[in-house]
């Protein structure tokens, strides 16, 4: 087992037993669920814009080289410096630089995932600059040093309590115990620091090729301040974000918007395509979009499991997976969390260290039906796990399945099996739970069924020696 | 500045490519239906102008979007001075548009016109920031700027106020709709263009709904005839 | 008709009912039933372990078991979708996939037999119970069975439905989930048994057994006097 996959059985082990903490999610994403079923059924045709949008994707990341150069050309037209980062430390690095060179101190941050996946934020403070999130919930985690919950909703497991005790201890504000006047905090601290900041940093969840512009979809109105009013901005972009024509957006946006937060339409879908341009009067004068591979190439590779890239991080999936409610956000102690991240963590991360997260699932495929984009995540997490076992069996399940794999090729043995299970269950029964038993994974929990009178095997002859 | 990896980015992407992926989002019998447009599928939007504006109306109230109807220029001028009143503004941002510069002018309050360059700790002071807009959009009850037709990038969303004035010849149907407007009224697609879908909001704590996170908290549309 | 019984491993040795009860009721309806003896496991453990060449090696045999049916009914979501979705898949560039992908045509699981193929409803079935059913995965998102079992269970007498409303949330069996993630798959388990309490049924109702192995083995640790059967079981109640 890996040390990653031992700190994930601690934390899981931990959190389901915690029901309050399964209280508070159930309660959170139950809202959710009702909005968004009312949404959907909005659709002309739900099922078929799901197809619509995959079909968009699959051009995009099957054509990938073609609509990233495209994206380039278009964005430096206006006069948008693009940078092709290899890894998160050459992202890391540039976005640095640039901020040496403009000797920036204040960051002003929006949310991005993909921000969080490269460590961008810890790098820039190493370089000596103060860097903000301006997304409540980001900002909420920031001051709280946890890392977010949910790609999403990233203080989903806090309740109005905890955050008001976060912000009396780190802002020294007055106590507040309604949302709206803890939101009020944030905000008046926020309007100063957009205010002052010397550069602002963004992620995308979109980038149209056709017309080179990044897309950015919030509620919060955050991400259009971060990348209005400081001098300087940089947008850190995954090359799998890039879709080909801007007409996608008008389904897209929308689809975003009802699968992620079971709404019509996000507040505020903001398209940049370059620097302050002659004629406007704001904006940051100068723009740079880092383009980010970081092992997307490595899942590109993947042709099985490469419409994994298709995700539009709308975080339908983690809404749906009852691994994420019972475990939470954090015991996936990665970026990103839920089904999509139990997919495409192995890939990024390696295969041997996190296939747990592919293995602790049911398989219930509930992800697949929710994702707006279609992408195959129950089926991805098996053949995570047979390319897992392929590549290195696991030394004592390996004779198992042999085992097993002998045993019932031989049906006549295999009739056995029933007598002696007969024998063996008030055994197994009487020792339930307690540390020898051997089905004290099941039994520690739960009882075990009683072995029937007859196995179906001998119903069936049996009823053929009567006839 | 460091040379970039855009060349061995683009040769993993080539080589990765060379294996062709499954299209399996089109198994069990899905496809694309030929003769459709992907907008096909959303949420259907009235033909008619005044189906429009009906649908426009319900989203905005669903989002808490003020919507108050103007016959003409004079009524923009009278809402906006009851809006100065009701909400006591004490200073306001602008810029210049036909729709609304009189307007502004004779609610006698001061402004600062955005077209004209500004200080950024100025335009956060305003109580408001009156717009205009590149059109309005009746699936989501939603409007688009640009730069040029709402004042810049930061006056739509810094006042904590933020007031539109379009007239209903600007209402589309949907965001499909919105990028035809913007490739016939443009050269080229301009380099800031934003759907604003109500007041700003937040469901960070505790998923519940609160408005006016960073972005305004109010949001009204003047709709003129 | 000549149907081919499958029935899968752990039904064989701890719900047998479920079997039965599906002979009563299409020895009922008129058809031949004809059970290969030679099936033993569908290799579904092994397949979600990853283990696809011992898993390849179990699926022989039922390849084998079953060449000569004419049509094949299960009485399992699970085993059900590992023979219809899984089996090409599992056999799929090897020697074999025509007979897998021949098979998977073939299979039906019982629920959507009796509904969408022999399009019957009503079997004259009575068992009066107030009761709830579980929508197993395998068979509600792989097989795309929701409609049938309820379809089949309104005509009973007797029988009083509610829906639950976490009826299509995953148990967390999962089959080795359960036992290598016990922490998750109980807590799963737990949300499944109280959305089954607030329904005030006695009974809850599944095509998967193996799904109410986990909600009895709970429902009997909690010393919760619910109990729970197969769709089948009910149904032959004439």
């Amino acid at each position: 087992m890996s040390t990653e996959s031992l700190q994930f059985h601690r934390d899981a082990d931990r959190l389901t037993h915690d029901l309050r903490h399964r209280g508070l999610i159930q309660k959170a994403l139950g809202g959710y669920y009702t909005k968004r079923d009312e949404q959907k059924a909005k659709y002309t045709d739900w099922q078929m814009a799901r197809i619509s949008a995959a079909a968009a994707k699959f051009e995009a990341v099957n054509h990938l080289d073609k609509y990233l150069v495209e994206l380039t050309e278009k964005l430096e037209a206006r006069g948008t410096k693009v940078f092709w980062a290899a890894d998160g430390n050459e992202a890391a690095d540039y976005i640095a630089s640039v901020a040496r060179n403009a000797g920036v101190k204040r960051i002003i941050k929006s949310k991005t995932m993909t921000g969080e996946e490269i460590h961008l934020g810890q790098a820039l403070e190493k370089a000596g600059c103060e860097v903000v999130e301006s997304d409540l919930g980001e900002f909420i985690v920031q001051l709280r040093e946890e890392p977010p919950y949910h790609i999403v909703f990233p203080s989903m497991h806090l309740t109005r309590g905890e955050i008001n005790a976060t912000f009396e201890k780190k802002l020294g504000s007055a106590p507040a115990d309604t949302p709206e006047e803890l939101t009020m905090i944030a905000r008046n601290v926020m309007r100063q620091k957009y205010c002052e900041a010397d550069m602002g940093i963004s992620g995308a969840n979109f980038a149209v090729a056709e017309t080179g512009h990044i897309s950015i979809t919030e509620n919060e109105g955050n991400a259009r301040l971060s990348t209005t009013l400081p001098k300087l901005l940089v947008s850190l972009v995954g090359i799998e974000k890039v879709i080909p024509k801007l007409d996608d957006l008008a389904l897209l946006l929308p689809m975003l918007a009802t699968a992620g937060a079971a709404q019509n339409m996000t507040c505020y879908n903001t398209l940049l395509g370059g620097p302050r341009q002659p004629g406007e009067t704001d904006g940051p004068q100068e723009f740079h979009v880092v383009l980010l591979d970081n092992r997307r190439t490595a899942l590109l590779a993947d042709a099985e499991q490469r419409d994994a890239l298709h995700c539009i991080r709308c975080g339908a999936c983690l809404n749906v997976c009852p691994i994420f409610k019972n475990i939470g956000g954090h015991s996936y102690g990665t970026t990103y969390q839920g089904p999509i991240g139990s997919v495409i963590t192995p890939h990024l991360r390696g295969l041997q260290s996190w296939k747990h997260l592919s293995f602790s699932s049911s398989l219930c495929g509930a992800c697949s039906e929710a994702c707006p984009v279609k992408i195959d995540l129950h089926h991805h997490l098996l053949q995570n796990r047979r390319n897992a076992i392929a590549q290195k069996p696991v030394w004592w399940e390996k004779p198992i399945f042999a085992g097993f794999a002998w045993f019932m090729r031989r049906p006549a043995l295999y009739r056995f099996a029933a007598p002696l299970l007969r024998i063996g269950a008030p055994v197994l029964h009487a020792i339930r739970g307690k540390i020898f038993d051997p089905a004290r994974m099941w039994t520690g929990t739960r009882d075990l069924p009683p072995a029937p009178p007859q196995s179906f095997k001998e119903y069936w002859r049996k009823r053929h020696a009567k006839r | 500045m460091p040379s970039d990896s855009r060349d061995k980015i683009l040769r993993r992407i080539r080589e990765a490519l060379a294996v062709k992926a499954p299209a399996c989002h089109l198994a069990h019998g899905g496809s694309p239906a030929a003769g459709h447009a992907p907008t096909d599928w959303l949420p259907p939007v009235p033909t008619s102008p005044d189906g429009r504006v009906a649908l426009f109306e319900k989203n905005s109230a669903d989002l808490k979007t003020g919507v108050r109807h103007c016959a003409d220029a004079a009524a923009v001028a009278s809402e906006l001075a009851a809006l100065a009143r009701e909400n006591a503004w004490k200073s306001v941002a602008s810029h210049n548009f036909s729709l609304g510069s009189s307007a502004v002018q004779s609610m006698g309050l001061p402004v600062i016109f955005t077209d004209r360059g500004y200080e950024t700790s100025a335009l956060e002071r305003c109580d408001a920031g009156i717009s205009g807009c590149a059109c309005l959009v009746a699936q989501t009850g939603g409007i688009m700027v640009t730069a040029a037709s709402a004042g810049g990038r930061a006056l739509s969303v810094l006042p904590p106020h933020h007031v539109v004035i379009a007239s209903r010849s600007q209402l589309v149907g949907n965001l499909a709709d919105a990028f035809a407007h913007l490739r016939e009224s443009h050269k080229e697609i301009p380099a800031f263009v934003s759907f604003i879908t109500g007041p700003s909001r937040t469901g960070d704590i505790e998923r519940i709904l609160v408005l006016g996170a960073h972005g305004p908290k109010k949001l009204t549309v003047l709709l003129v005839a | 008709m000549k149907v081919t019984l499958f029935i899968p491993c752990f039904i064989d040795q701890y719900y047998p009912g479920a079997g039965i009860g599906m002979v009563k009721i299409l020895e009922k309806l008129g058809h031949e039933v004809q059970y290969p003896e030679t099936q033993t496991c569908c290799g579904q453990p092994a397949f979600n372990s990853g283990y696809w060449d011992e898993a390849r090696a179990v699926a022989e045999t039922m390849l084998d078991a079953f060449r000569d049916a004419e049509v094949v009914v299960g009485v399992s979501g699970s085993c059900g979708a590992m023979l219809k979705v899984f089996y090409p898949e599992l056999f799929r560039g090897r020697t074999r996939e025509a007979d897998a992908r021949a098979l998977a045509e073939k299979t039906h699981e019982f629920s959507s037999f009796l509904v969408n193929v022999l399009g019957v409803g009503d079997l004259g079935a009575s068992f009066p119970a107030k009761a709830t059913f579980h929508d197993g995965c395998h068979g509600l998102r792989e097989l795309g069975i929701r409609r049938e079992p309820r379809e089949l269970l309104k005509h009973v007498r007797g029988l009083e439905l509610v829906e639950m409303a976490e009826a299509a949330t995953c148990c967390g069996f999962g089959g080795t989930f359960s036992v290598k993630f016990p922490e998750i798959s109980t807590a799963m388990g737990e949300v499944k048994c109280a959305s089954i309490l607030e329904t005030g049924a006695e009974l809850v109702i599944s095509n998967d057994s193996s799904c109410l192995m986990q909600i009895q083995g709970l429902f009997d640790r909690q010393g919760n006097k619910i109990r729970s059967m197969h769709t089948a079981e009910v149904l032959a109640n004439f």
